[in-house]
């Protein structure tokens, strides 16, 4: 059970998250906004309560690991590794100008606390079966968290992660779908259908649970429960509203990859603020 | 490097994969990081010893090459050394992307085998039969791209493999190849190896066609034709060194390859002559074909991939020097 300090903590860090995360695309004009927006609060919930990490250490073996498998959230992974000290925030203005650490695409090579590569959709799915196969080989009880989007589960090789996770009772791993039912081109119903995530899941051999993905206490209880059954890989399966937080472009389907105007970047702050200021006096 | 050739160079008794599988064995003994990955082709690829002996090191992944590629690729970001098997066609043109992002461009340490290269998928036909594996890994920067010739050769390419940080492409022959080294011979990664000395043209082989290659330059030698042969076993990165020296001393090159010459090896040998010291060449390889079923000699003369063909070609380039 979550403190009430911890929770109005957890949410002003999905908020600060998402402010950064504006801030840093506005400063470039461009970028991957809707998809970063959506998963500001389990990334919350990750960083801000559950996960084991050293930000002065990105590599420590005891670690728990984070990949994002719809790598081009990778802003607001930034946004909350720079706000947890792995960087100097002043970092974040760098976003995909030349020779930055913090490419569109989550790069484990360039930026500290990125576990994985990834960007090709799908990918990050098998290298987090991986890597938690690996810590199981070597009786190592670190959590592996995997991130994907319900676009992003349209490529097959997610399945083939799904059915060979399942079989394999890697326990140590608990996924997410960010279900903010918007992809590229469209609602994801109308594109490719994948209809209910969790008992998809689930028939693969999952422990699977559906929750509101903007609820950090909901996101967090689910995580808990997952932690807590030990016979199966978990998914939960974040519903959520593609960038959310900001009304302007909240489930529009243009607000994939988009421009961000200096106008545009006051509107968002504005409301940002506004919504930080409710939670810091509880309401 | 340390080279002994087989006095008469027949089909060896033993298998390759035999020795692919002992050899992992022999990783294993002294490596729990060793880690042998399948699709659902260990019974074709003889390592059910493995699975066996160290069941707790092999993860058969079922028929997903794809999530395979992954998983190996994840494996090593926590120190395995993870080797990768499936058909060379699954290997290397299924999975394009996943070698590309997961194992090369994440600077993972992935070790991939491919096999029944080319005509050696024989009855498994144009579906099974890649002419083009060599060439889409030899693509993706950084990737190491080999052919084994015989067991000798595959002994000692898998430890280097091994001990070996970064992604390296392998294609394997399941079954019987041709003896061309004996036991002992030791060889250096990215440098050609020297099957015998020759004045008038080099003929640089690989895979399937070193035996043939080396066969050509005895029937060249009746013929009063004095060929290098060389045994370009690493196709990238390619033995600079060893063509330009050949272009210089004998002025005239064949490939040959069990692949298609687009893309492949001679693609390869003609990119550094062109750059340094354009000299004649003559490809014998698929010429831009899909595969089809049949036995490996009746492939061989298909393909055109045989010692008569490279005499012919050998005769062929000659003629062109200048």
């Amino acid at each position: 059970m979550l403190s009430e300090n911890k929770v109005k903590e957890l949410k002003k860090f999905s908020k600060q998250i998402q402010i950064e995360t504006v801030k840093m695309i506005a400063s470039l004009g461009v970028g991957h906004l809707g998809g970063s927006l959506s998963i500001a609060d389990a990334l919350a919930v990750l960083y801000g309560e559950q996960m084991k990490y050293d930000p002065k250490n990105p590599k420590w073996a005891g670690r728990d690991w984070f990949i994002c498998s719809k790598g081009h959230a990778g802003p607001a992974v930034y946004s909350a590794l720079a706000l947890k000290q792995f960087f100097p925030m002043s970092e974040l203005k760098t976003l995909n100008r030349p020779g930055t650490k913090l490419p569109s695409h989550c790069d484990r090579l360039k930026t500290p606390g990125i576990d994985m590569t990834t960007g090709s959709l799908g990918q990050g799915s098998s290298t987090a079966a991986g890597i938690a196969l690996a810590h199981k080989m070597n009786h190592m009880d670190n959590r592996i968290y995997l991130m994907l989007g319900d676009g992003e589960i349209d490529e097959g090789q997610v399945w083939e992660m799904a059915l060979f996770t399942g079989t394999q009772k890697l326990t140590n791993l608990i996924a997410f779908v960010d279900c903010n039912k918007l992809q590229l081109d469209g609602p994801t119903c109308e594109i490719c259908d994948v209809g209910n995530v969790a008992q998809k899941f689930e028939d693969f051999g999952w422990y699977a649970q559906s929750v509101d993905g903007h609820d950090v206490v909901a996101i967090n209880e689910a995580i808990e429960k997952a932690k807590a059954q030990h016979e199966k890989p978990s998914m939960i399966v974040l519903n959520t509203e593609k960038a959310h937080g900001w009304t302007m472009f909240a489930n529009k389907i243009g607000s994939h990859s988009t421009t961000i105007s200096a106008d545009q970047l006051e509107d968002a702050l504005r409301e940002m603020n506004a919504a930080m200021k409710s939670i810091e006096e509880g309401k | 490097m340390s080279i002994k050739i087989a006095k008469e160079i027949v089909m060896d008794k033993e298998e390759m994969r035999n020795a692919f599988c002992s050899v992992l064995m022999e990783l294993a003994e002294n490596n729990k990081d060793i880690i042998v990955l399948d699709a659902d082709l260990m019974g074709a690829m003889g390592t059910r010893a493995f699975q066996k002996k160290y069941p707790e090191q092999t993860v058969n992944c079922g028929i997903q090459e794809a999530n395979m590629i992954g998983v190996a690729a994840g494996l090593s970001a926590v120190g395995k050394i993870p080797f990768a098997h499936t058909f060379a066609p699954f290997a290397t043109r299924r999975v394009c992307d996943q070698v590309f992002m997961s194992a090369a461009y994440a600077r993972n340490n992935v070790k991939i085998v491919g096999s029944d290269p080319g005509i050696t998928a024989s009855l498994n036909g144009g579906t099974h039969m890649p002419f083009e594996d060599m060439g889409i890994m030899r693509g993706l920067p950084e990737l190491t791209v080999l052919e084994p010739t015989d067991i000798t050769m595959l002994k000692w390419m898998i430890k280097e493999m091994a001990a070996t940080y970064g992604v390296q492409y392998m294609r394997l022959v399941r079954k019987n190849c041709m003896k061309v080294y004996e036991e002992g011979s030791t060889f250096e990664m990215g440098k050609a190896v020297q099957l015998c000395d020759g004045t008038d043209v080099t003929i640089i082989a690989s895979g399937y066609c070193v035996a043939e290659a080396y066969k050509a330059a005895s029937l060249l030698k009746e013929a009063g034709v004095s060929a290098r042969v060389l045994n370009m076993f690493c196709w990238k990165p390619i033995d600079q060194e060893a063509i330009l020296k050949a272009a210089e001393e004998t002025g005239a090159i064949v490939t040959a390859e069990n692949h298609n010459v687009i893309n492949g090896l001679g693609s390869a040998v003609a990119e550094v002559l062109v750059k340094n010291r354009p000299t004649p060449v003559e490809m014998i390889g698929v010429q831009d074909e899909f595969g089809e079923v049949g036995p490996v000699d009746y492939l061989s003369e298909r393909f055109k991939l045989n010692a008569s063909y490279i005499v012919e070609a050998a005769k062929k380039v000659i003629a062109r020097k200048a």
